[in-house]
């Protein structure tokens, strides 16, 4: 199944989502990636219904790329968060409600400072300094609780991922076995292997 | 599991002489899983009106907009701040406006106002989601804790508390409430509220 995690650390942001497109039981796919960048310096995970998930967060990336257009400026990691909340809270309460969680992380060049929000489908959306969706969150959660350091090198930062992975694919009976790992910091958007 | 515990949280607030407190949990979850331990659930409406809103987190930040924006268009246009009692009208008519599809908060809200003569007046209510007020003397509670913060709060609370000793009362009663619910806890926040100022403090709680 479907998992997603993120931390922030020392100047930069990690995020990590698996890569599998399932259909029921079966994998129909696994290189999908599934994190997408919205802006220069915003990262946007998106999981949950299939079909909603692509759609939604496509939506997100226009809306955001049309603000990028019309101001000559990026929104803020702050300010795209409370609008993706918004969008999903009034979609919550629609005729089709999207069904779709997010990871919104971003580095804020105005304020020289990484942020991370956990955003749900009903329109929940709390900034934390690691968060995980999915059933691997059950895992993860427990071992960011115990190994997140806000201070950490970003190799540091990285190991604490892994671990967060390794114990998934350990523990997790349904667990992926690929994942895409994005890291955002002063410099932008960049892949990074594990 | 009932909308109202999806994501825990309790509010209380009491009164005391010439001031008022308000406090909750801090802690946000998804169902029994932790998410957060720094959800603030109390907004300051004016200077002297604070407004808890526990239940439904993604009602909590919709409802915190909209009473900020129709708090604003009632300051503009009657070019003079809310009273707390017109204040918990607002809340009521906004909360019945969706009686048949309501948003999934029980707000409590704690102001002081002042009288005719120059004194100042405690103002303590709470609503059900759908907007039925309660006006009470002595204490309001909502949220996943409120029938253990009842209990609490009947056996601490007494009448014409000081600002220090509101504070006191409010704490222990939070805390010790939300260390009996599962879904409430993470940390506590009081907002002691008195005639020239407003004390707020940010507690320590067991993190289980």
């Amino acid at each position: 199944m479907e998992n997603s995690f993120a931390l922030v650390g020392k100047g930069y942001l990690i995020v990590a989502a698996d890569t599998t497109a399932a259909r029921s039981i079966v994998k129909m796919k696994s290189d999908q990636d599934k994190i997408k960048a919205l802006s220069p310096h915003l990262l946007m995970t998106y999981s949950g219904e299939p079909g909603d998930t692509l759609q939604f967060a496509e939506f997100v990336e226009r809306n955001i790329r049309l603000y990028q257009i019309r101001n000559l400026y990026p929104l803020r990691p702050s300010a795209a968060a409370s609008w993706i909340r918004r969008s999903l809270a009034e979609s919550l309460r629609s005729r089709h409600p999207y069904s779709v969680n997010l990871l919104l992380g971003g580095y804020d060049i105005a304020s020289d400072d990484p942020h991370l929000y956990w955003i749900d489908y009903l329109g929940t959306l709390s900034e934390v300094p690691f968060a995980a969706h999915g059933y691997g969150a059950y895992f993860a959660l427990s071992l960011l609780d115990r190994y997140h350091d806000p201070n950490a090198t970003l190799e540091e930062g990285l190991a604490t991922l892994k671990r967060c992975i390794d114990e998934v694919s350990k523990r997790l009976v349904v667990s992926p076995d690929k994942y895409k790992v994005k890291v955002v910091d002063k410099d932008g958007i960049r892949d990074v292997e594990l | 599991m009932s909308i109202m515990s999806h994501n825990g949280g309790s509010v209380i607030a009491m009164v005391g002489k010439d001031c008022v407190a308000i406090a909750s949990d801090l802690r946000l979850g998804n169902e029994a899983m932790g998410i957060s331990s720094n959800f603030q659930r109390i907004f300051p409406v004016s200077d002297r009106i604070y407004l808890g809103l526990p239940g439904l987190a993604t009602d909590v930040a919709t409802l915190r907009e909209k009473f900020r924006f129709r708090v604003n268009m009632y300051t503009i246009k009657e070019e003079r701040e809310i009273k707390p009692e017109t204040f918990a009208h607002l809340v009521s008519s906004t909360l019945y406006e969706h009686r048949f599809g309501p948003y999934f908060i029980e707000p409590v809200m704690a102001g002081i106002s002042k009288t005719p003569t120059g004194g100042v007046k405690p103002f303590i209510a709470a609503t059900d989601l759908i907007g039925c007020l309660n006006f009470a003397k002595d204490f309001v509670v909502a949220g996943t804790a409120s029938d253990k913060l009842y209990g609490v709060a009947e056996g601490l609370w007494e009448p014409d508390l000081e600002p220090e000793d509101l504070f006191e009362t409010i704490s222990q009663t939070l805390l010790n409430a939300v260390d009996r619910d599962a879904f409430s806890g993470w940390g506590a926040l009081v907002h002691v509220i008195t005639k020239d100022k407003v004390i707020t403090r940010t507690l320590k709680g067991r993190m289980d």
